[in-house]
């Protein structure tokens, strides 16, 4: 396991101010991404999970530096993603693109979609003919025969269709990293399992790495090698996919697995699921931001938040029931 | 006005659904209302132009002996005016004055306006601040004021009139161009032209514009039938068209006092404008419909 990661964040941080007054003066933050570090490895689906509002699609801007982060670092294919020149820059889109989660405000109205497709191109450079060409190929590839859709508005299509079409212009790049925020969750269920089946093949096709961004724990089982649990903004548990869905450690982990709908009877858990909304991110509890919702919160655990411990290889919880000081087992 | 849909056959026919101009078309065709008011556009546009050859006087030769003759007198079809100048010929003429007075403004505040508006939306920050501030400071004024200090203070004649109520109309423009590009910048088509690598430019160029000039346009174009009213009441306050050239407002100003000896003829010019305004008014509510993006 000594391939170097495709992707590295270390301790990236983002928040937002929210401004009002007379002088839009700045009165609080809002806390979207605090301290979030994972590696992808080449050819490897990263699923990252969590409720809404706990940051999932900040993080995604952050990755592609559509927002620039407070801090913290990214490191793409070797490259320091945040310290390269401009040009350069240009050049690293090439390799990690992004599907958008609304299929609706993620395609221009007035372009057609096999011109949407080839405009990534002809902002490298490409030849308006050639582009053309690629896109309509793509578009082929995705299941839109361009005979057919090509000249058409999205307007025209339907939101499985569009959403084709936002992978179509992510790929036509040719990226090493893509990144998927929400990609399903605006379509129906059976709608969702052919994106969801298409999105598969691609990867095994054009040797992809998909970071998979979802609130929706059965897609996110369904499709990732590792998982990255986010609550609030942190990462309270990561793992790989088998490990997480055979024995999820942190209280907020089991709980989203207690409320995710399950045809299976024996996946049924008796934990209670949680309830409430999750704090505000504007002023998050103290120490661990979920003990306000665990069913086992500790006096401890409005201290400090804990730091991440290694419960098994590959698998870290950020949480005190596994502390070695504390060692209790759950 | 409700949308019309487009019919099935015609957004599919041969898998080449129309493009958005040849839908705007079709969409225009088949609205009456708007047919009549741009055909009624068309001529008034056109009897202006042609002014100089299908008036049947000089418009601005009186006869003393003939002043205020009633609409239908034989070889002056609607009267004369207070000087006996011949009525038709001076509504003719009069009409190219008060287009151009019209118009004008409007299109240079739909080009400044735009500009402005788009580089404050896309911009944001301090240079949106400063660009949005100095626009309110002219919104604090009711727009006949201004456009009345304005021309006081560069006095009288065309040019002036027409530089005072460009200022009029620029900030109104800078509004709309601003709103609709703070909306459109927040899309995800703009993320994602942000993620392919595009340059501001090319965003802008590609993903913006295509995107607000639309609804700028048939903004501004609402703001004609505003701009010729005020155009007209400059010249009837006297600040703009200078006598004794022909225009309504100032037509409308000369003949009030004959109101009590013919009434008919003094109230030409008013539905002049009348009619000239109302139908740049049903002409931009049908380009408003027609020009509705799908999404």
């Amino acid at each position: 396991m000594s391939v170097a990661p495709l992707l590295t964040t270390r301790a990236l941080r983002k928040h937002f101010p929210l401004r009002g007054g007379v002088l839009r003066r700045t009165q609080a933050w809002v806390r979207a991404v605090d301290d979030v570090s994972f590696e992808v490895k080449p050819g490897e689906t990263v699923g990252i999970v969590g409720e809404s509002g706990c940051g999932k699609s900040t993080l995604a801007r952050l990755i592609l530096r559509l927002v620039e982060p407070d801090a913290g670092r990214v490191w793409f294919d070797g490259e320091d993603v945040l310290r390269v020149l401009p040009g350069r820059m240009k050049r690293l889109r090439r390799d990690m693109q992004l599907v958008f989660q609304d299929p609706y405000a993620s395609l221009n109205p007035r372009l057609t979609i096999e011109d949407a497709v080839a405009f990534s191109l002809l902002v490298h450079g490409a030849g308006r003919s050639d582009a053309r060409d690629r896109a309509r190929a793509l578009l082929g590839r995705v299941g839109l025969d361009p005979r057919l859709y090509g000249r058409r508005y999205p307007h025209e299509l339907s939101g499985g269709q569009r959403q084709r079409v936002n992978i179509a212009r992510a790929l036509v790049l040719d990226p090493k990293l893509l990144v998927l925020d929400e990609p399903v969750s605006a379509l129906d269920k059976s709608v969702q399992a052919q994106v969801l089946n298409l999105l598969l093949e691609l990867k095994a096709d054009r040797e992809l790495t998909y970071v998979f961004i979802s609130h929706d724990l059965n897609v996110i089982e369904y499709v990732s090698d590792r998982v990255l649990v986010m609550y609030l903004g942190q990462v309270v548990e990561s793992g790989t996919a088998d490990a997480l869905a055979e024995a999820p450690k942190h209280p907020y982990t089991q709980a989203l697995f207690a409320s995710a709908p399950s045809m299976d009877p024996d996946r049924r858990m008796e934990r209670p699921p949680i309830a409430g909304d999750p704090p505000n991110p504007i002023d998050p509890p103290s120490g661990c931001r979920f003990r306000t919702r665990c069913a086992f919160a500790m006096p401890r655990c409005a201290d400090a938040a804990p730091p991440p411990v290694a419960v098994a290889a590959d698998h870290d919880v950020a949480c005190y029931l596994y502390d070695a000081a504390t060692a209790v087992t759950a | 006005m409700s949308v019309i849909a487009l019919p099935e056959h015609l957004s599919t026919v041969a898998g080449a659904p129309m493009s958005y101009w040849r839908t705007v078309a079709w969409r225009l065709s088949r609205d009456r209302v708007t047919l009549v008011a741009g055909a009624l556009l068309l001529l008034i546009a056109l009897s202006a132009l042609l002014a100089p050859w299908i008036a049947p006087h000089d418009p601005s030769a009186g006869a003393i002996r003939l002043r205020l003759a009633p609409v239908g007198t034989p070889s002056h079809l609607l009267g004369t005016d207070e000087q006996g100048r011949d009525m038709l010929s001076r509504l003719l003429w009069g009409g190219r004055m008060t287009l151009v007075a019209g118009l004008t403004p409007v299109v240079v505040a739909f080009l400044v306006g735009t500009v402005l508006g788009v580089i404050a939306g896309y911009a944001g920050g301090l240079v949106n601040t400063l660009v949005m501030r100095t626009m309110d400071i002219f919104y604090a004024f009711p727009a006949v004021l201004l456009a009345i200090a304005i021309s006081g203070a560069l006095g009288p004649g065309l040019p002036n009139t027409l530089i005072s109520l460009s200022i009029v109309f620029i900030p109104r423009v800078v509004r709309v161009a601003e709103s609709a590009t703070v909306q459109v910048k927040g899309l995800e088509y703009v993320a994602a032209a942000k993620a392919s690598g595009a340059s501001v430019w090319q965003i802008l160029r590609h993903h913006l514009l295509a995107n607000i000039l639309g609804p700028v346009l048939v903004f501004a174009s609402t703001q004609v039938s505003l701009s010729i009213i005020l155009a007209a009441g400059l010249s009837f306050l006297g600040l703009g068209v200078t006598p004794p050239a022909a225009e309504w407002g100032l037509m409308l100003n000369t003949l009030r006092q004959s109101i009590y000896v013919n009434a008919v003829v003094p109230a030409l010019p008013g539905l002049a404008i009348f009619v000239t305004s109302m139908a740049f008014n049903l002409v931009s509510d049908g380009l408003r419909d027609a020009m509705e993006i799908r999404t």
